[in-house]
C-alpha cells in the first residue's frame, strides 16, 4: 500500500508541475496508456485472487479516478490560462470611437402636422389634399371673397404669369381652404376633413415666410352648430398642448367664408421669457373659424337650407413653435444642419394616442 | 383705427373705464390691438417756470438755467434756443425715463456745469414727431402741475377694423355697437340741418355715375380760417392726425367721427363754377395721361378708371375723387369762401386707385370699404355746423346731385336659425332688440322681416344676423356640445399613399437624414437646370428675385442647402425632403417626391474609410423603397439615361418599365453644382412618390405561411471574367436565373481588374446560396447546378476565371 501511496503522491505532485498541455498528456500516458504505471496495476488485477481483489481493486481503481481527475482539472487549468493570456494579448482600447453614424431627424413642421392629424383621425376626420398652384375660383370665389373685394388684398397673394391664351392668372394658394372646396364638390356630405400642406403668402418678415404650412378642418352635416365647433376645438388644443383642459376664448371675427366667424384665444402668460399656458391675464390667439357662409355651400352645390357645419384653420409651424419654443420661424425653412440637430424629432417618435402625442 | 375714452363718450354714456371698453369692444368682435396710456408715461413731468437763462461758461450753444420746478429752484443746463427766462415749460427730474429719447435721466455734468434735471421737448414726451425747441405753455400754467393734466393726455384705444365694418371707421360706429353689448347708452348727437341763404353757386356733372354715382355740395362764404382751437387739435392729435387748420380739421374730425369723409375747396381757387365728376382723360394724341398735384405734394398720372373732380368745365383735374384733393384748390388761412364735398365713391374703384397709384389716405381706406350710402347730406350739415360755429360765415343751399345706391332690401329672417347654428339659447325679443340696437328695421312675423341698415351693407343674409345676435349676447356663451362620436374610422385614416410618406419620412430619419422643407419656389435660371423654369409656372410677383418660379425638383434647394451648410463649417450633411414639385400649373401637374442630397464627407474615422458614398446613397434609396413598400425586386436598374442634372457615368434610375421611372440616383453633376456655388461632390436621389404602384389591395390581413426550409442552404462561389462594358446586375440576374429553385441569392463579394485578368475584363466573384428543398444535394446536383450557372454567364460572355 505504501507503494500506491508514493504513486499517487508522485504523480499528483508531477501533474501539479505540468506547465503545459503537452507534459499534462505526457503523465497521462505513463500513469494510463497502454503500458502506465495504473494500466498495470489494473492488469495485475486478474491475476489476484478473489479476495485479494477484493481488497486491492477499489484502491487501484481510486487512484485511477483521482489521477484521471488531477489530470483532467490540471488540463482544464491550463487551458484557461492560456486563453487568458492569448486574450491579455487582443486587447484593443476601447476608447477609440465607434464609426460615426449620421443622425437623422423630422422636421418640427412635420412632426406637428402628424400630431394634428393623429388627433383629428381620432374624432373621425379624414386627411384631404389638393395642388399648391389653384384658380382663382377655388381659392377666392368659392370662399365668398367677391372679385376686387378688399379682403383678397389682406392675402398677399403670389399670382403666376398670366395664361398667354385665356388670361388667366393661377395663384399659389393662401390657404388650404380650396381643399374644403375641392372635397365639397366632389363629395357628398356627411364631411370631416382636415386639410393640411403648404400655403403661401407674399409676405416676409420676423413672423411671416413667403411659405408656411396649414391644417384646416371641415365638418358639413345636419345640425352642427358652433357649440359643435367650439367643442372640437378646445378638445384638440387641449390635447394638442397635452393639457387636461384649456382655457380657450373665442372672439367675434369676419373671414368671407365663414358666417358667423371667430377667432380663438388661449389664455397664457408670458412674462419672463417663456409661455405659459392655462396662466396669466394675457391672450394668445391661436386659430381661426366659424360657420361656413351660405354662399360657400351654394357655390359648391351643396342647399345651406340642408347642410351646414364649420370650418377651421390654423398654421402649422407658428403651433410648432408654440409648443416646442423655437423662438424664430425663418430658421424653419433654412435646412441648418445644427438646427435640425436641435429641434427636429428622433424618428421613433411616430405621434400616438398610446403613446402620448410627444 | 384710433380713438379715446372722451371721444367715444360723446357718443355713448358710460362708466366704463378705458380696460372695460377695450375688453368689450373685444368681445363684440372690435379686436383692440393696443391700449396706449400716455398719463403713466407722463407721471415724472411737471410744469416749471425759467427764472434766469445765462449762456453756459464753456459753450455757446447751451444756457444755464434756474428753473423754479416742483422740487424748489434747480440748475438745468438746457440746448433749446427758446429757454429763456419767463418761459414756462415742462420739467424731468433725476430719475425720470424720458420715453422720446428713451433714456432715464441720471445727475451728470455737461460741460463742467451740473444739470439738475432736463427741460423738455414735445418729441421727448413722445407728444409730436419732432419739435425745434422745449415746449412753451401758458403763463397761467402753475408750476407744479402734472404734464397729464396740461397737455389733457388720455388713453387712446387702437383697434382692428375688419374689412367688412366701414362703419366702425368712425367713433359713432364703434359706440353703436358697445351701446348694444350693453356698455351705456348711445347718445350720438343728431345732426340739425342748417339752412341756406343762398343758392348754392356752384353746380356738379356727374359724368362718371360708376365712380362716383353721388356728390352733395354748399358753399360757405364769408369763412376766417386759421389754426383750431385747442379742444380740436387735441382731439386729432392724440389720434395721430395733425391739425391744419379749422377748415381741413373740422373734415377729419367727421371723417373719424361718423366714418363720412368730406374735402373742401377754396372757392377763390375754383376755375369756373362747375364741377365735373369724370374718370380720368388720356390725350388723344401723344396718349398722355393726366396728371395731378395732390395734397401731398406728389403727382399722379390718372387714367380712366381713376375718378377725378376737375373744374374749369372740366379740363382742370383737381381732386382723386375719394382719394386726396389736389394741391391747386386746397384751403389754407387765407381762405374766406368755401366748397364743401361730400359724395360717394365706388369702393371697388376706389380700392383700385389706392392701389395702382400706392395712395392711401383716411378717406380713400373709407371709400375703399364703403361709406354709408345715407350719409352724403348729414355730413353736410355736420359739417357746416361746425364751420359755422368754428370760423363763421353764412352757408348756401344744399345740393345733391346723382343718386346714392339703394338702401339694402329687407330679407325673411326666422330667429330660429340663431339657435341652429350657433346652439345658442336666445330669446326672440332678445334677438330683435339685439338687431334693432344695431340700426336694424324688424318687423316680427312669420318669418321676420330684417332690413339692414345704410351702413351694413355686408349684411345679405340670415347667417350674419345670426352672427350680430351672437356676438352680442357674447361667445362666451356658446354651449360645447361634443361631435357625435365616430371614433377612430377602423382602418385609419390615411390613403395608402399618404401613409407611405409618413413611413418614407421616419425611415429616412433613421437611416440617418435630416428632413428639411424648402421653397416651392426657386429662381429660374436654377429650375432651368433641373428640366424646369417654364414661363407658365414663373410668379407675377415673386417675394425676391431669386425665388421666382416653382421648382421642378427638389434636389436644387437641397444642393443649395448642402452649400449654406458647407459656408457655416458643417460640409457634412445628408438632408431630404418630402414635398411638391411642379410640372406644370394645372391641378394634377402636381407630383409628391422624396429627395434626399448626401455630401461625401463624412469624419475621417481611425479604422479606414468607411462606405462608398455612391453606393451609401444607393444603399438608403433601396431600403426607403423597400420600407416603403415598394416592389423593389421587380425594379429595374438603368444606367446612361438619366437626365442632364446627374454624372453622366456615375447615376442610374429605377424603373418599372421604361415608362414608369421611379428615382434617379446617383452622383450630381459638377455643372449643376458649380452653377449652384455648391462644392462637390454631392450625392442624391429624387423618388417621385405618385410614380410607385398602390400597394397591391388585399382582401385578408393574413400574411400566409411563412417558408422555413428545414434543410441548412450552402454557398459556392464563382468567379467569371466578364468584358468591361457588362453590368455586374445583369451577370447576378442571369445567374440567379439559372436554376430559379434552387438559388436563393446571389451576391457580387469580389470585383477586380489588373494583373491575372486580361486587359479590357474585369474578375467579378459571385457568391451563389443554394436552398435545397427536398433533400441533401449530392455531388452530381451540385455539378449540375455549376453547369447551369456557367452556361447562363456564359451567354453575357463570361467565362469561368481559371
Amino acid at each position: 500500500m505504501t507503494d500506491l501511496n508514493q504513486l499517487e503522491l508522485d504523480l499528483i505532485n508531477a501533474i501539479g508541475a505540468a506547465e503545459t498541455a503537452a507534459e499534462v498528456e505526457e503523465l497521462r500516458v505513463a500513469a494510463l496508456g497502454k503500458s502506465g504505471t495504473i494500466s498495470g496495476l489494473l492488469k495485475g488485477m486478474g491475476a489476484m485472487s478473489p479476495e485479494e481483489r477484493r481488497e486491492k481493486g477499489p484502491v487501484i481503481n481510486g487512484l485511477r479516478d483521482r489521477v484521471q481527475s488531477a489530470l483532467g482539472a490540471r488540463k482544464a487549468e491550463l487551458e484557461a490560462a492560456e486563453l487568458e493570456s492569448r486574450l491579455q494579448a487582443e486587447r484593443v482600447d476601447l476608447s477609440l470611437p465607434a464609426r460615426p453614424r449620421r443622425k437623422g431627424g423630422v422636421h418640427p413642421t412635420m412632426q406637428v402636422m402628424e400630431e394634428m392629424i393623429s388627433l383629428f383621425a381620432d374624432m373621425g376626420f379624414a386627411v384631404a389634399e389638393g395642388p399648391d398652384v389653384e384658380d382663382d375660383f377655388h381659392n377666392f370665389t368659392a370662399l365668398n371673397f367677391p372679385p376686387k373685394h378688399p379682403a383678397r388684398e389682406m392675402h398677399d397673394t403670389f399670382f403666376l404669369k398670366p395664361d398667354p391664351q385665356t388670361g388667366e392668372r393661377k395663384v399659389l394658394r393662401t390657404h388650404t381652404s380650396p381643399v374644403q372646396v375641392r372635397t365639397m364638390m366632389s363629395q357628398t356630405p356627411p364631411i370631416r376633413i382636415v386639410a393640411p400642406g403648404r400655403t403661401f403668402r407674399k409676405d416676409s418678415d420676423a413672423t411671416h415666410t413667403p411659405m408656411f404650412h396649414q391644417v384646416e378642418g371641415l365638418v358639413i352635416d345636419k345640425g352642427v352648430h358652433m357649440g359643435h365647433l367650439k367643442w372640437t376645438l378646445e378638445t384638440f388644443v387641449a390635447r394638442f398642448f397635452e393639457l387636461d383642459g384649456i382655457q380657450a376664448r373665442f372672439r367675434p371675427h369676419h373671414f368671407p367664408f365663414t358666417e358667423p366667424s371667430a377667432e380663438m384665444d388661449i389664455r397664457c402668460d408670458r412674462s419672463g421669457g417663456t409661455l405659459k399656458l392655462n396662466e396669466g391675464d394675457d391672450w394668445m390667439e391661436i386659430l381661426g373659424c366659424g360657420m361656413v357662409h351660405p354662399n360657400v355651400l351654394r357655390a359648391c352645390g351643396l342647399d345651406p337650407e340642408e347642410w351646414q357645419g364649420f370650418a377651421f384653420g390654423m398654421g402649422v409651424d407658428r403651433l410648432a413653435m408654440l409648443k416646442y419654443g423655437i423662438p424664430d420661424l425663418r430658421p424653419m425653412f433654412d435646412a441648418d444642419v445644427r438646427w435640425l440637430a436641435h429641434y427636429g424629432f428622433s424618428p421613433f417618435a411616430a405621434p400616438s394616442s398610446a403613446g402620448g402625442l410627444s | 383705427m384710433k380713438f379715446t375714452l372722451s371721444w367715444l363718450k360723446d357718443h355713448l354714456d358710460t362708466d366704463a373705464d378705458v380696460a372695460t371698453v377695450a375688453e368689450a369692444m373685444t368681445r363684440a368682435g372690435l379686436e383692440v390691438e393696443e391700449v396706449h396710456d400716455p398719463i403713466a408715461a407722463l407721471a415724472p413731468f411737471t410744469a416749471a417756470r425759467i427764472v434766469s437763462a445765462e449762456r453756459h461758461p464753456q459753450a455757446d450753444r447751451l444756457q444755464v438755467c434756474q428753473v423754479e420746478t416742483v422740487d424748489g429752484m434747480k440748475e438745468i443746463v438746457c440746448g433749446a434756443p427758446n429757454a429763456r427766462a419767463g418761459l414756462t415749460t415742462i420739467y424731468a427730474p433725476i430719475g425720470a425715463f424720458v420715453p422720446g429719447l428713451g433714456v432715464t435721466l441720471v445727475e451728470k455734468p455737461v460741460r463742467g456745469v451740473v444739470s439738475h434735471g432736463m427741460l423738455c421737448s414735445a418729441a421727448e414726451l413722445e407728444l409730436a414727431d419732432e419739435s425745434d425747441g422745449i415746449l412753451e405753455l401758458a403763463d397761467d400754467v402753475r408750476v407744479g402741475e402734472p404734464a397729464a393734466g396740461v397737455f389733457g393726455a388720455e388713453p387712446v384705444i387702437d383697434f382692428e377694423v375688419t374689412p367688412n365694418r366701414p362703419d366702425w371707421l368712425g367713433v359713432a360706429g364703434i359706440a353703436r355697437d358697445l351701446a348694444a353689448a350693453g356698455l351705456g347708452t348711445l347718445k350720438t348727437p343728431e345732426i340739425v340741418p342748417v339752412p341756406g341763404t343762398f343758392d348754392n353757386p356752384v353746380t356738379v356733372r356727374l359724368d362718371a355715375p360708376q365712380l362716383c354715382p353721388a356728390f352733395a355740395g354748399r358753399v360757405i362764404r364769408g369763412v376766417t380760417n386759421g389754426p383750431s382751437p385747442e379742444w380740436l387739435k387735441r382731439r386729432l392729435t392724440a389720434i395721430g392726425l395733425r391739425s391744419i387748420n379749422r377748415l381741413v380739421d373740422v373734415t377729419n374730425l367727421i371723417s373719424y367721427d361718423r366714418a363720412r369723409p368730406l374735402h373742401v375747396y377754396d372757392m377763390a381757387k375754383l376755375v369756373g363754377s362747375e364741377i365735373v365728376v369724370r374718370g380720368g382723360q388720356v390725350a388723344r394724341d401723344t396718349g398722355e395721361p393726366e396728371h395731378l398735384i395732390a395734397l401731398d405734394g406728389k403727382t399722379y398720372a390718372v387714367g380712366p378708371h381713376h375718378c377725378v373732380i376737375s373744374d374749369a368745365a372740366g379740363e382742370r383735374p383737381i381732386g382723386l375723387g375719394g382719394v386726396m384733393g389736389g394741391e391747386s384748390t386746397g384751403c389754407d388761412d387765407a381762405t374766406t369762401d368755401v366748397f364743401l364735398e361730400s359724395a360717394w365713391f365706388d369702393p371697388l374703384a376706389t380700392a383700385q386707385t389706392g392701389r395702382d397709384l400706392s395712395i392711401a389716405s383716411d378717406a380713400q381706406y373709407r371709400f375703399a370699404r364703403g361709406v354709408d350710402t345715407a350719409s352724403l347730406v348729414p355730413g353736410v350739415e355736420l359739417a357746416t355746423r361746425l364751420i359755422l360755429d368754428l370760423c363763421g360765415g353764412e352757408a348756401s343751399a344744399t345740393t345733391l346731385s346723382g343718386q346714392a345706391p339703394a338702401a339694402p332690401l329687407p330679407f325673411a329672417f326666422d330667429p330660429a336659425r340663431v339657435a341652429a347654428l350657433t346652439g345658442l339659447e336666445v330669446g326672440e325679443d332678445r334677438i330683435a332688440e339685439i338687431l334693432t340696437d344695431l340700426g336694424f328695421g324688424v318687423a316680427r312675423g312669420s318669418p321676420w322681416s330684417v332690413t339692414p341698415p345704410t351702413w351694413r351693407r355686408d349684411v345679405e343674409g340670415p347667417a350674419d344676423l345670426v352672427e350680430e345676435v351672437a356676438r352680442i349676447v357674447g361667445y362666451d356663451s356658446l354651449p360645447s356640445t361634443p361631435l357625435p362620436d365616430l371614433g377612430a374610422p377602423p382602418r385609419g385614416v390615411l390613403s395608402p399613399r399618404q401613409a407611405r410618406i409618413r413611413t418614407a419620412r421616419r425611415a429616412m430619419a433613421a437611416l440617418g437624414w435630416f428632413e428639411a422643407v424648402t421653397w416651392s419656389f426657386l429662381k429660374q435660371d436654377t429650375a432651368r437646370l433641373f428640366g424646369g423654369g417654364d414661363d407658365r409656372l414663373l410668379l407675377e410677383n415673386p417675394i425676391a428675385a431669386d425665388l421666382d418660379c416653382m421648382r421642378p425638383s427638389v434636389l436644387p434647394n437641397l444642393i443649395q442647402a448642402a452649400a449654406r451648410n458647407a459656408a457655416r463649417g458643417h460640409a457634412d450633411v445628408a438632408l431630404f425632403e418630402i414635398g411638391p414639385i411642379y410640372l406644370g400649373d394645372g391641378p394634377t401637374d402636381q407630383r409628391t417626391v422624396l429627395a434626399g442630397v448626401m455630401s461625401d464627407r463624412a469624419a475621417r474615422h481611425w479604422s479606414g474609410k468607411g462606405e462608398d458614398a455612391l453606393f451609401a446613397v444607393k444603399g438608403d434609396l433601396t431600403a426607403v423603397l423597400d420600407r416603403m413598400g415598394a416592389p423593389v425586386a421587380s425594379l429595374q436598374l438603368a444606367q446612361g439615361q438619366n437626365r442632364d442634372w446627374w454624372h453622366p457615368g456615375r447615376s442610374a434610375r429605377l424603373q418599372l418599365g421604361p415608362k414608369t421611372i421611379v428615382a434617379e440616383f446617383g452622383q450630381l453633376h459638377p455643372r449643376v453644382l458649380k452653377a449652384l456655388d455648391a462644392d462637390g461632390p454631392l450625392y442624391g436621389f429624387e423618388i417621385v412618390l405618385d410614380a410607385l404602384p398602390e400597394p397591391r389591395g388585399q382582401k385578408s390581413k393574413s400574411r400566409g405561411s411563412a417558408d422555413l426550409p428545414v434543410l441548412m442552404p450552402l454557398t459556392r462561389d464563382f468567379a467569371f471574367v466578364v468584358d468591361d462594358g457588362v453590368a455586374a446586375g445583369d451577370l447576378v440576374r442571369a445567374v440567379a436565373g439559372a436554376d430559379k429553385a434552387l438559388i436563393a441569392e446571389v451576391r457580387v463579394f469580389d470585383v477586380y481588374r489588373g494583373a491575372g485578368v486580361p486587359d479590357g475584363k474585369a474578375s467579378i466573384a459571385l457568391e451563389v446560396v443554394l436552398q435545397p428543398r427536398e433533400a441533401t444535394l449530392s455531388d452530381a446536383d451540385i455539378e449540375a447546378l455549376t453547369g447551369k450557372v456557367t452556361a447562363a454567364a456564359a451567354r453575357l460572355g463570361a467565362t469561368l476565371r481559371g
